[in-house]
């Protein structure tokens, strides 16, 4: 059972991880890659150290086993519809200085699979 | 063997089962994967209309390369769209149900499906990790019941309530509960499908825990504050606790029940009616 998939688990980022890699070999095949880039925004509540240790486990024994794994992690920015501010934010706590919590987040949720540099 | 955490990888897939009156799991066990062949046709055909997936034989060390540019849970996002479309053609309202351990999950189901009895077919969709436990208190109640044991997993995804759902065969009209995995953290990424979410937390447990685990409670339509008949007993701020949800997530309803007691049930079952 498991279908020769690798089981792990304990933290969503070895789902995402996963995903990531069934991705690039959907769309790429399974040759070697040289480099991934994703984006991970700060208000994700993605890890990205956890990302980075499940990658290697992930990746092993795939096209992407030996891939650079560059990351980017977008700031918090929102909009808040109370007083229209716009401002920056990277705690999960989401709060505008005006006290109101009704706000638009506008970046920081990132988690997407920007490219990959093969051979 | 797994490289984490050293467990075997024999029997970690996910296994749905539909929960029978004498409790046998009958052998019919899917593992992930291969009951749900991954089936990639149409975004590999559209993909390599723009990448040219494969590259030729390399000579030199320059590396060339292919903007994606997807989202990284673009797959569940897709099959849990292909749920709620299902869902709703079918009338059907499916609840995921998301909290820690111990919060009464199973306890507010076994008064809920009670209370609908007759009125409304209620049927629920059980995930942990392991056992049949909960299945069985559920089962107990008359209601059928599904359980999606996901090994090491720690989230119910759009795939597993895709397979849950095939197997429990709910008739049209009918209520559907999901029990996620009791957790707080893995589950809030993961869209189901779900008509909507309800987030437990219960006044035996710290009244931050909204703070704690705020990317759960920012995905809530409702949270429910659950044994509240132990007020008297526990040392729970619920001002500071429903200050915090609301500060993380305002347009959520907070409703303050006893799953045990019947506090609040009447307003649960008013604010499912309206879904």
């Amino acid at each position: 059972m498991g279908g020769g998939r690798l089981s792990v688990g304990g933290v969503h980022e070895l789902a995402i991880v996963e995903s990531v890699v069934d991705a690039i070999v959907e769309k790429v095949g399974d040759g070697p890659i040289a480099a991934v880039r994703l984006e991970i925004g700060k208000l994700s509540g993605v890890v990205v150290d956890s990302i980075r240790f499940c990658f290697e486990i992930v990746a092993n024994g795939t096209g992407l086993q030996d891939a650079r794994l560059d990351i980017d992690e977008p700031s918090g920015r929102a909009y808040c519809r109370e007083c229209g501010d716009e401002f920056d934010l990277d705690d999960p706590i989401m709060l505008c200085a005006c006290g109101s919590a009704d706000l638009d987040i506008l970046s920081g949720e990132q988690l997407r699979i920007i490219s990959v540099e093969v051979h | 063997m797994c490289s984490t955490c050293g467990c075997s990888g024999e029997g970690s897939g996910t296994r749905i089962s539909l929960v029978t009156e004498h409790d046998q799991p009958h052998d019919h066990e899917h593992p992930h994967d291969a009951d749900h062949p991954h089936d990639h046709e149409h975004e590999a055909g559209e993909a390599h209309g723009h990448g040219h997936g494969h590259a030729p034989a390399a000579t030199v060390e320059e590396t060339r390369t292919i903007l994606l540019e997807q989202e990284i849970l673009a797959k569940n996002d897709g099959l849990a769209a292909a749920n709620r479309h299902r869902l709703q053609e079918h009338g059907i309202t499916a609840i995921n149900l998301m909290s820690s351990p111990g919060s009464g999950k199973t306890t507010l189901l076994e008064s809920t499906v009670r209370a609908y009895a007759g009125v409304r077919e209620t049927l629920v969709i059980e995930g942990d990790q392991e056992t049949w436990l909960d299945a069985q208190r559920i089962r107990a109640t008359g209601s059928r019941v599904v359980q999606i044991n996901t090994g090491a997993g720690c989230h119910l995804d759009a795939q597993m309530l895709a397979g849950g759902l095939k197997e429990l065969a709910p008739p049209d009209n009918s209520l559907v509960f999901v029990e996620n995995v009791g957790n707080l953290v893995c589950p809030a990424l993961f869209d189901l499908g779900e008509t909507a979410r309800v987030v437990i937390i219960s006044v035996t447990e710290g009244a931050d825990k909204p703070a704690k685990y705020p990317y759960m409670f920012r995905t809530a339509d409702l949270v429910l504050l659950n044994k509240i008949d132990l007020l008297p007993y526990v040392d729970f701020d619920v001002e500071l606790c429903l200050g915090l949800i609301r500060q993380l997530q305002p347009e959520a309803r907070i409703l303050q029940v006893s799953a045990t007691k019947g506090d609040g049930l009447g307003e649960w079952q008013t604010w499912l009616d309206a879904l």
